[in-house]
């Protein structure tokens, strides 16, 4: 098993109920595997799944099958509303 | 003062244009982001809360920054951005471009917070007068 930090912003801070927790994963879990766990959690993440960018350790992951690895940062990004 | 930075505290723009300008810079260029009363769809707002991830909003800031100086060489730029709880007036952003001359100033300031807002990791929530909020997603 690993398990990694996952950081929420905004909206999906607010459905997932926390700003930071840690997920267990089994090894070789992927990104869509992170997403799986979150929506156990609470299933409206699904509402901005076509929109979050899942961000692993500050660089916004291109495609979710990208592999996570124990002690990894998963941040949470809905669309942006700085400014 | 750093050139980018995420602040909980008021923003001072006088402190942001002494950290940007230099004795080459003929001209300086300030944009601020205030918190206004009306949201776009004309409800009453009574303040806003912004958060952010720290660490890629500094990084996607000093991104900006540098494509701001391959487009307009020469020209110093400064980001600095609150996050908490902001009232009506409060400053929640300020972009300063430092140049030699006017139109790279006004022009690199204009692309930072155009940039800044399309794709720097900070969110906004409207709170409104009647209790309720909303997140805000910025149009790009």
């Amino acid at each position: 098993m690993l398990t990694v930090r996952v950081r929420a912003f905004a909206r999906m801070r607010e459905l997932l109920g926390e700003r930071e927790f840690d997920l267990v994963l089994p090894e070789g879990a992927t990104l869509v595997d992170c997403w799986e766990a979150l929506r156990t959690r609470n299933n409206k993440v699904d509402s901005l799944a076509s929109v979050t960018r899942i961000a692993r350790n500050g660089r916004v992951a291109a495609l979710l099958d990208e592999h996570v690895e124990n002690g990894d940062e998963i941040a949470l990004l809905p669309p942006v509303g700085g400014g | 003062m750093s050139l980018f930075a995420i602040v909980r505290d008021r923003i001072d723009p006088r402190t942001l244009e002494g950290a940007v300008w230099s004795d080459a810079c003929g001209g300086v260029a300030m944009f601020l982001g205030v918190v206004r009363n009306r949201a776009h769809d004309g409800r009453s707002v009574s303040g806003l809360s912004y958060e952010a991830h720290e660490a890629m909003a500094l990084a996607e800031f000093a991104s900006i920054a540098h494509e701001a100086g391959e487009r307009y060489p020469g020209v110093r730029l400064g980001i600095v951005h609150r996050i908490g709880e902001l009232r009506i007036g409060e400053i929640a952003v300020a972009v300063c471009a430092a140049s030699a001359h006017r139109a790279q100033a006004f022009d690199a300031c204009r692309y930072a917070i155009d940039e800044l807002k399309s794709r720097a990791p900070i969110w906004k929530k409207e709170h409104y007068t009647d209790g309720t909020g909303d997140w805000v997603a910025n149009e790009c």
